[in-house]
């Protein structure tokens, strides 16, 4: 994991100075609120329904042990004993005081954490692959590479009032676990015909109002590059990025707008002016980063087998454990989607034991993923059953990862001003259908169920093999259906099936299309989505409204 | 990997040097230069002017042939959110001016800092600004992650010698 | 219909209906604002200590007004999947 040296933590020191000195002269009424807003919101301070929300960065969705114990404390201290894990891989708290809002950042700041540019028109949080560093198929960890472009957008002075948020993802698999095609910069690493390594670069992907597939603006820029040019990327977006009309300002307008010929051939004559400035870091601050990801001290010859005797942790090995690149070793994800739980919601105690069970038994790392679940990515495979004893105990061994239960909601009205309707009881409700069944869920397969309060977004509800988006009808919450969309490599965005529900309806629905689906499967490892995409939307559309 | 050049520094005290008018601020050494400031159409239409003005839709790089007549490039901030200025500032810089570019308008404290950084090197708020806080705000930051038109070197640079 | 003034106070950014001569944290204490309110509700924006401040309209009678959106009924009452965080004068069943 990287750790920060004398320079990251005077940066961060200086920011919270900063920011406190922002909220002094505001509390004492010396800017007004209009002026304070985009200062609070740089550092994650929404005003939402109840109180102030606040969204801690972890950058990568990486974090330590004691990382984890601080988020509790943060918990119990200044908020209401409990977190909100993300699909942007941070944490949010819903019950913040503006006047305790120093000390936290000052606890924060103890254990190298923050929270700028969670929000704001800036560059936010970089997020990537839950599975970085431990994953078989991946070329390189790429979190070094997510750490460079960290430093490289922290208080960068040309991209802090950009036309809208600017969200960057980083993988270096095929796979894609970061959605990176639903970024407004995606970034692939591979090696090329020559062996040498470098992104592909997607950009003016994202969901929201429009949501839009990333396009390719370079098939490879060679890794020492990638800062310079993603520099030319924004001030290509700062410069002619929309700014009459906030729906229209993302890059993937821009990029539409322009069409993705003209878009790169401007990036790339932006680039020829920059990249001669020298603006990349040198290779040694690659490799200094490079080594703070090295692989951590597995224990040689560990026993490459589990014992299964026991039927409920092998439901949960077969669920929740993926293969590890190291023999010996697993990777295991944590369900935050528990029996009528809340998804993403995790206790202070929760997280502490989370914390413990790190430090013990995988190396003091946790990472956070995009589906709103923790992983502790290297656990020794003779180690797993009793990490899951403990996380049973502390119910977070719910064994459905990418399951009908596993539902990705957003905050929704129970939180979020912006809000149209309540995410979280849908996701309770659909859920509640099947959590009894764990072999039922199992016979239904991989289903993507993403929700989301309103337009924005924020549930993905547009990469949902189902997707239910909140509208507002006449007052009263309404729901739409959309089906087909995945936020993986075989990257498709969902399509609305027919006309809105009512809560009832809307429950009635998927129960409905999860019928039908099992009906009409070409077999029972076809998933959900694919049959969808073999038989297209009419019959499931007939299932659910005839 | 590449040498790393430096970019164009501006000329001038690190630290304020903040001129009498409180509602001016100056981090330069020659004279302030006062004449009438063109809009941007004006200028590249051949008047006799030295100073210009751009407005946040307007191309910086069109005054790139234009530097030897140049004194002062006074870049229009209408309203703080409206982040164009900073990439024009910094496109100016990095095409190699090194008259003034000043920062006029909806321009607050808690954005001097960053516009340094992109090489503004006068400011003309609207409201004036506490030269306690512009102080503080500008010395706070004891180091930079990334290059920019001020010359500063970044973290990564210290940190390899 | 009734109309009630709402907003958050700065510091702790609590949720707040105006009382007659203060902010109360519950909507039970809400008073029924006329025609004074613009003169109170420009009097607070100027002041700057309430964020957001704002009318909403409700149905039923002091002690027990109801807003008449989801929204306001759920910043009334609390998170809806939060029974142990409610904040007591309207209860979630009524959102
Ligand atoms: C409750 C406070 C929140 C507010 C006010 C908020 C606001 C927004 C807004 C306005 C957008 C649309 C931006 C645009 O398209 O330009 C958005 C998108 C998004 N938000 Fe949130 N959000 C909140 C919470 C969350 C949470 C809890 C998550 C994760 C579960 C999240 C993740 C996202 C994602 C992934 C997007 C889509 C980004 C894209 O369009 O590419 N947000 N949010
Ligand atoms: S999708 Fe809408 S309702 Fe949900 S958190 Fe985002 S802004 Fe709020």
């Amino acid at each position: 994991m990287y750790r920060y040296d004398q320079y990251d933590q005077a940066i961060v020191d200086a920011r919270v100075a900063e920011f406190k000195d922002q909220v002094g002269r505001r509390l004492r009424n010396e800017i007004t609120e209009d002026q304070f807003k985009p200062l609070r919101l740089m550092n994650g301070l929404y005003l939402q329904l109840h109180a102030y929300m606040l969204r801690v960065a972890i950058p990568y969705g990486t974090l330590s042990g004691t990382q984890m114990r601080m988020l509790a404390h943060i918990a119990r201290t200044y908020d209401r004993d409990y977190g909100h894990f993300t699909t942007r891989q941070n944490i949010q708290y819903n019950w913040i005081k503006l006047e305790q809002f120093s000390d936290l950042l000052d606890d924060l700041s103890k254990v190298e954490m923050h929270a700028f540019q969670t929000s704001g028109n800036c560059i936010r949080n970089i997020s990537s692959d839950q599975f970085a560093g431990a994953a078989a198929d991946e070329i390189a960890d790429p979190r070094p590479y997510a750490e460079l472009l960290r430093q490289w957008s922290t208080l960068h002075p040309e991209f802090s009032f950009l036309p809208r948020k600017f969200k960057i993802a980083v993988i270096a698999s095929d796979s894609d676990r970061a959605a990176i095609q639903l970024h407004d910069i995606g970034l692939q690493l591979y090696r090329n015909a020559d062996g040498v390594t470098g992104f592909r670069v997607y950009v003016g992907g994202g969901m929201g109002r429009t949501p839009i597939i990333g396009k390719v603006v370079r098939e490879f820029i060679p890794v020492g590059q990638f800062l310079s040019y993603s520099e030319a990327i924004l001030r290509v977006y700062n410069r002619h990025g929309r700014r009459d009309n906030i729906y229209k300002a993302r890059i993937k307008i821009l990029v539409t707008e322009l069409g993705i010929e003209e878009f790169t051939r401007q990036v790339e004559a932006e680039w020829a002016t920059l990249e001669p400035l020298g603006l990349d870091a040198p290779q040694a601050e690659y490799d200094r980063i490079i080594a703070q990801f090295a692989d951590p001290a597995y224990e040689i010859g560990a026993p490459d087998t589990i014992d299964l005797s026991d039927p409920d942790f092998k439901l949960w090995v077969d669920q929740n454990v993926h293969a590890h690149k190291q023999p010996g070793y697993a990777i295991a994800t944590i369900s935050l989607k528990p029996k009528s739980g809340i998804p993403g919601d995790a206790s202070s105690a929760q997280m502490d034991v989370i914390a413990d069970l790190a430090e013990k038994y995988a190396h003091d790392e946790i990472r956070v993923t995009h589906s709103q679940n923790l992983v502790l990515a290297h656990v020794r495979k003779v180690d797993l059953y009793a990490m899951w004893q403990a996380l049973a105990a502390a119910d977070l061994a719910t064994p459905n990862l990418d399951l009908v239960t596993d539902i990705i909601a957003c905050p929704g009205m129970d939180y979020c001003t912006l809000a149209n309707a309540r995410s979280i009881p849908i996701a309770q409700k659909i859920a509640a259908k099947f959590e009894n069944s764990i072999s039922e869920q199992r016979d239904i397969g991989e289903l993507k169920i993403k929700v989301s309060g309103c337009i924005n977004g924020c549930g993905h509800h547009h990469a949902g093999h189902i997707g239910i988006l909140g509208v507002d009808k006449k007052g009263e919450e309404a729901y739409q259906l959309l089906l087909g969309g995945s936020g993986a490599e075989d990257a498709s965005l969902a399509k609305i099936l027919g006309p809105g529900f009512d809560e009832n309806g809307i429950i009635d629905a998927v129960d409905k299309l999860i019928a039908f689906y099992r009906s009409a499967r070409s077999a029972p490892t076809e998933r959900f989505l694919d049959t969808y995409r073999r038989l297209g939307a009419a019959p499931f559309k007939e299932a659910v409204y005839a | 990997m590449r040498d790393n050049q430096d970019q164009i520094a501006v000329s001038g005290a690190p630290s304020p040097a903040l001129d009498d008018t409180p509602a001016r601020l100056r981090f330069r050494d020659d004279a302030p230069f006062e004449s009438p400031i063109a809009p941007l159409a004006d200028f590249l239409a051949g008047g006799n002017f030295a100073a210009v003005r751009i407005e946040p839709g307007e191309d910086a790089r069109e005054l790139v042939p234009h530097f030897d007549r140049l004194k002062l490039v006074e870049i229009a901030f209408p309203k703080f959110r409206d982040g164009r200025g900073y990439s024009s500032a910094a496109v100016l810089r990095q095409a190699g001016f090194t008259g003034e570019i000043r920062a006029a308008g909806d321009v607050l404290v808690d954005q001097i800092g960053f516009m340094r950084r992109v090489g503004f090197d006068s400011f003309a708020p609207n409201k004036p600004l506490d030269p306690k806080v512009v102080k503080a705000t500008l010395d706070r930051y004891p180091y930079v992650y990334m290059k920019a038109a001020d010359g500063k070197v970044p973290v990564w640079a210290l940190r390899h010698g | 219909m009734p109309r009630i003034l709402t907003g958050n106070r700065l510091e702790t950014g609590d949720v707040l209906w105006w009382h007659g001569r203060c902010w109360s944290t519950q909507i039970k204490d809400a008073v029924e604002i006329g025609a004074e309110g613009e003169a109170l509700l420009a009097s607070l924006i100027a002041a700057e200590r309430i964020n957001d401040p704002t009318f909403i309209e409700v149905t039923g009678e002091p002690g027990a007004f109801v807003p008449t959106t989801t929204r306001e009924r759920v910043r009334a009452s609390g998170p809806s999947v939060r029974a142990d965080l409610a904040r007591g004068s309207l209860s979630v069943e009524a959102i």
